[in-house]
Parts: C-alpha cells; structure tokens; sequence
C-alpha cells in the first residue's frame, strides 16, 4: 500500500470530526469572545487612553489584525500539545487507530490538518470582529485563512512533537512559558516589534506568529512584495515540523 | 497458508527479553488461545502483529504478508480487539463504527454500521453516546469495531479482562460466533476458563516463548493426567504430603489454602488423605505447572 492514502487521512480526520461535533460550541464561544474581551481590554482601553495611532492604523484595528495570530496559536498548538498527549497517554485513541491499515505518517499528517483547518477557520474571528471596530474590508483578507491554515500547520506540527517528547502533561507548563508565552508576546500584536531593542527584533523574524500577523496586515492594509518571503518562510516552518512531528511520533508510538 | 507465522522472533525492551525466539504458527480457520501470566508476552506479541512493535530479529508473516514492511496491507484484513476500551466516548455508538468503517476503506460505510450494531445488539442505542452505554454494552461494540470490515483474521487481546460473569459469557458467545463463521482468531489471555472454552487449540507462553501447544484436552492428559486431588489441611501436614507426593513423582502446586497434588491417579500407599477433593485435571493444573507458581 502507499504512502500518504487519502482514505486513510480521512478516516482519521472522520474521527475529529465525529468528536468536534460534540464540543464545538464551548470551543466555538471562547474562540468568538476571547479576541472580543482583548479588543475591548487593549484596543478600546490602551487605544482611548494611551495610543491613538500605530503606524498610521487606528490602535484598535492594529491589535484586531494581530490578535489574528493569537487566535491561531491557542487553537493549533494548545489542541495539538495536550489533544495528542491524551489521545496517546489516557484514551489509547493512537493504538486503535494505527491497528488499522494507518501509519505514523497517515496519522500526523490528518491531525495536522484538521488542527490547521480549524484554526483557519477561528483565526478569523477577530479579523471578522474588528470590521464592528471600523476595519474596512478588503480584497487581500480573503487569503487571511489560508495564511493562517499554513501557519497553524506549523503550530499544530510544533504541538504534536512537543507531546510526544514530555513524559507528564504538566511539562506542558515549560513548554508555554518557554515558547509559547513568547512568541506570542513578541509577533507584533499589541506593539510593533520595531520599538524592541534590536536583538530582539531578529528573534521576532523568525517567529512565524510575526510572520503571520504582517501577512494579516498586509491583506488589510496592502502588500509587500517582503511578504512573499514571509509566506514562503511559515511554509517551510509547516514542512519542518511535520516531519520532526512524525519522526518523533513514530519514536512515541512505535516500540 | 498459515494466517500467522511467527519464526524465532525476538523483542527487547532494554535488558528485558519481553518477546525471546517466539516461534508461532496459527493456521486458517481455528481459534487459538495465547495463554500465560502477566509478563509472558502475549500483549508484545500482538503489538509485534499489529506493527506496533518492530522486531530485533526474527521473521513475521500474517495473512501472506511479510511484517513490519508489509504490516499496513495486513492489517487491511486483519480485525484488532484492545484489552483497553478506547471508544471515543462523547461520539455516538454508529460513529464510533462508522470512523472504524472509513479507517478499513469499508466502501459501504452504512451497511457496515448496521451490521456491527446487530452483532452488538446495539441498533437501538445507534445515537447514544458511548458514555451512556453499560460496561458490557461497550464491551460489545468494542468487539463489533474490531469486526466493521470483516476480517480474515482477529485478534482479541485479552477480551474479557476485567469484566464480570455476565459480561464475560455475553462476549463468549459474540466470539463463539465468530468461530463458528470460520474466522481465524488469535487470543491472548491469562484466562484459563476462556481459553478452555473458546481456543481449539492453546499455546502456553511465558518469558516470551512457547513452551506448550496443543489442543486442551492432549495438554491435560499430557501434563497433568487425569485426576487432581485438593488438600485441605494445616501448613504442616500440607508441607508434608507435598513432600510425600513429591517423593512418588507427583507434582504439587499451591491451590490457594490448599495444594493440589496432579496426576493423582497414580499416588500409592495412602498419599492422598481420604478428605482430600479429588477432580478432574484441569488447564489451570497445566498452567500453573508449566509457567511456574510465583506471580510476576
């Protein structure tokens, strides 16, 4: 049989989906308020207190396309760091699906999309609730959920590795201050990166969240040709981590 | 063709042997039981099955098809029963059958489910949640699961472990079933009762290997003879006889406050005390002989 059957990431993506199903309103409501509760905390407070304009775009509407990529990290690697771990430590989900006629490959790369599927998709929210705040809409934000389907691949690729690496869930605590915490701070969403000192700034180019939230901008506010590059660096960030994903899955899974 | 064969088979995890020059051949058609005690085994052999567990030596074959290279496209035919319940527990019963039925490339998804939820007996649970089903009831579509594509070949790992009486029996007879459908089966348990029932033949595993097979029966009347005499008396008098039997050639094992000394048939000169409880020898008197009698 070959590699990567499309019948078999569908089957296992079938699964997802039968179990979305059952909890897609919780997940779905905090995905809808939580960049509401943000735009109102940083946007309407910092914006109508201390910050007018950055980079000639209304506060509010800077923080509203940034908190795009804050959307996407917490619905791609969160689910991918503790869904794995639980799906391989306490529901045994992995060893009765790899029964069947699917492999490590085939399994990896189904949660991996399913993840990026749905944080394309909730990525957008904020996008969608900053135009309440004024945003205009424009031609370029159609591709805003593509943008962000590739950047949670390599999110959901990073999560998945993490969880076949710890031993214990509550090393997941590690992993968010570590790197999560920081890439979130330092991608550009509630501050430009240009105002941190300049070693700084190098770290933030190779963060995929600052990639991201340039791209968001972009698509509302106009393009650069730069950002070509960015797209073409959260591609291969995605390939990256889809292998290592698997590579480290397979070293989880397979005795 | 044997739907399994196993050729000096070798698995270690660090320094332990868990899988140690297992050679197996299950042919087509039969039910055989994989009888040993925790640590025999059994379950990395069924991992080893399943691709799971890659092996440091030694050869695989199921169903034609040469393991771990060849594990995806035999394990298209081959149907897996988890000692762990692994039901998605939120979805309902005809999805949890329904992804299994995608996973096997079952082209008729809803034919499939209906079948399972019959073999279940579980259609008018179709749309209940696993979590409001009963111990058995999961025990049951865990065993349909395993059976959505119709597979040449099942292995039941440890099937009814855990379960009560009733459960149990109710899976028995989903298994009898099975068998009686001429599907092959593999079954691992430590089970002696299940393994009498169900297996037409039974090989006993411990410290990885096969040290005996054969069908029930031919293991009873070889290892253990006909007749089990139970003793029942103070530790004192038990150390005693023990040595007396041991002395005639009998072999002696601890049945809990009691020893059972096997192949009673033979005793001479007032061995076996007048109350003792004599029997008819059983697969446990075998089991316990042949894996030893310390638990691991």
């Amino acid at each position: 049989m070959r590699r990567l059957e499309p019948a078999a990431i569908a089957g296992v993506m079938s699964r997802e989906v039968a179990n979305f199903r059952t909890y897609w309103k919780g997940t779905t409501f905090s995905s809808v308020l939580e960049p509401i509760v943000y735009l109102l905390a940083f946007g309407l407070g910092l914006g109508a207190t201390l910050v007018d304009e950055v980079e000639g775009v209304p506060y509010i509407q800077f923080v509203g396309t940034g908190m795009v990529a804050t959307a996407v990290i917490f619905s791609s690697a969160l689910p991918a760091m503790f869904g794995t771990f639980v799906k391989h430590r306490f529901q045994n989900t992995y060893e009765a699906i790899l029964a069947a006629p699917v492999d490590i490959e085939e399994l990896v790369t189904a949660e991996m999309l399913w993840i990026a599927l749905r944080s394309g998709i909730y990525g957008c929210v904020p996008l969608l609730v900053t135009f309440a705040f004024g945003l205009a809409p424009a031609w370029g934000m159609l591709l805003v959920p593509f943008f962000c389907f590739v950047t949670a691949l390599g999110f959901a690729g990073f999560g998945i590795t993490m969880a076949a690496t710890v031993d214990k869930i509550d090393q997941f605590n590690y992993v968010t201050a570590l790197c999560i915490t920081p890439l979130f701070l330092v991608a550009g969403t509630f501050f430009p990166i240009s105002g941190l000192p300049q070693g700084v700034q190098l770290v933030a180019q190779i963060n995929p969240l600052h990639q991201l939230v340039e791209l968001v901008r972009g698509g509302a506010f106009g393009f650069e040709a730069v950002d070509i590059a960015r797209f073409a660096f959260l591609v291969a960030v995605a390939l990256l981590t889809w292998r290592i994903a698997i590579s480290r899955m397979g070293a989880r899974l397979i005795d | 063709m044997a739907a399994i064969e196993l050729s000096g088979v070798v698995k270690h995890f660090g320094p332990i042997a868990a899988v140690d020059g297992l050679d197996l051949e299950v042919p087509e058609g039969i039910c055989l039981g994989l009888l040993g005690p925790n640590g025999a085994g059994k379950s990395t052999t069924m991992r080893l099955l399943t691709g799971q567990a890659i092996p440091d030596s030694g050869e695989l074959r199921v169903l034609g098809h040469e393991l771990p290279g060849d594990s995806k496209a035999a394990r298209l035919e081959m149907g897996v029963v988890p000692q762990l319940d692994n039901l998605d527990v939120d979805v309902t019963v005809e999805d949890n059958l329904a992804v299994y039925a995608r996973l096997y490339r079952v082209k008729d998804v809803g034919a499939a489910v209906d079948r399972c939820l019959d073999l279940a007996r579980l259609r008018d649970r179709r749309r209940d949640a696993v979590d409001e089903l009963s111990g058995g009831m999961r025990r049951r579509l865990l065993l349909a699961r395993g059976l959505v594509h119709e597979p040449r070949l099942v292995l039941l790992d440890e099937p009814t472990v855990g379960l009560d009486p009733q459960i149990r029996t109710e899976l028995w007879t989903l298994i009898g079933e099975l068998k009686s459908r001429g599907t092959t089966i593999l079954m691992s348990t430590h089970y002696i009762e299940e393994a009498e029932r169900l297996a037409d033949e039974v090989a006993v595993m411990t410290h990885g290997r096969v040290i005996s097979r054969g069908r029930p029966a031919d293991l009873i009347a070889e290892h253990a003879g006909r007749q089990t005499a139970e003793v029942y008396a103070p530790p004192q008098r038990l150390a005693e006889l023990r040595a007396s039997a041991e002395q005639q050639g009998l072999r002696v094992r601890p049945a809990g406050p009691a020893i059972a000394i096997v192949g009673s048939e033979r005793a001479e000169n007032g061995v076996i005390p007048e109350d003792a409880v004599v029997r008819a020898a059983t697969l446990e008197d075998v089991f316990v002989l042949l894996t030893g009698e310390a638990a691991e």
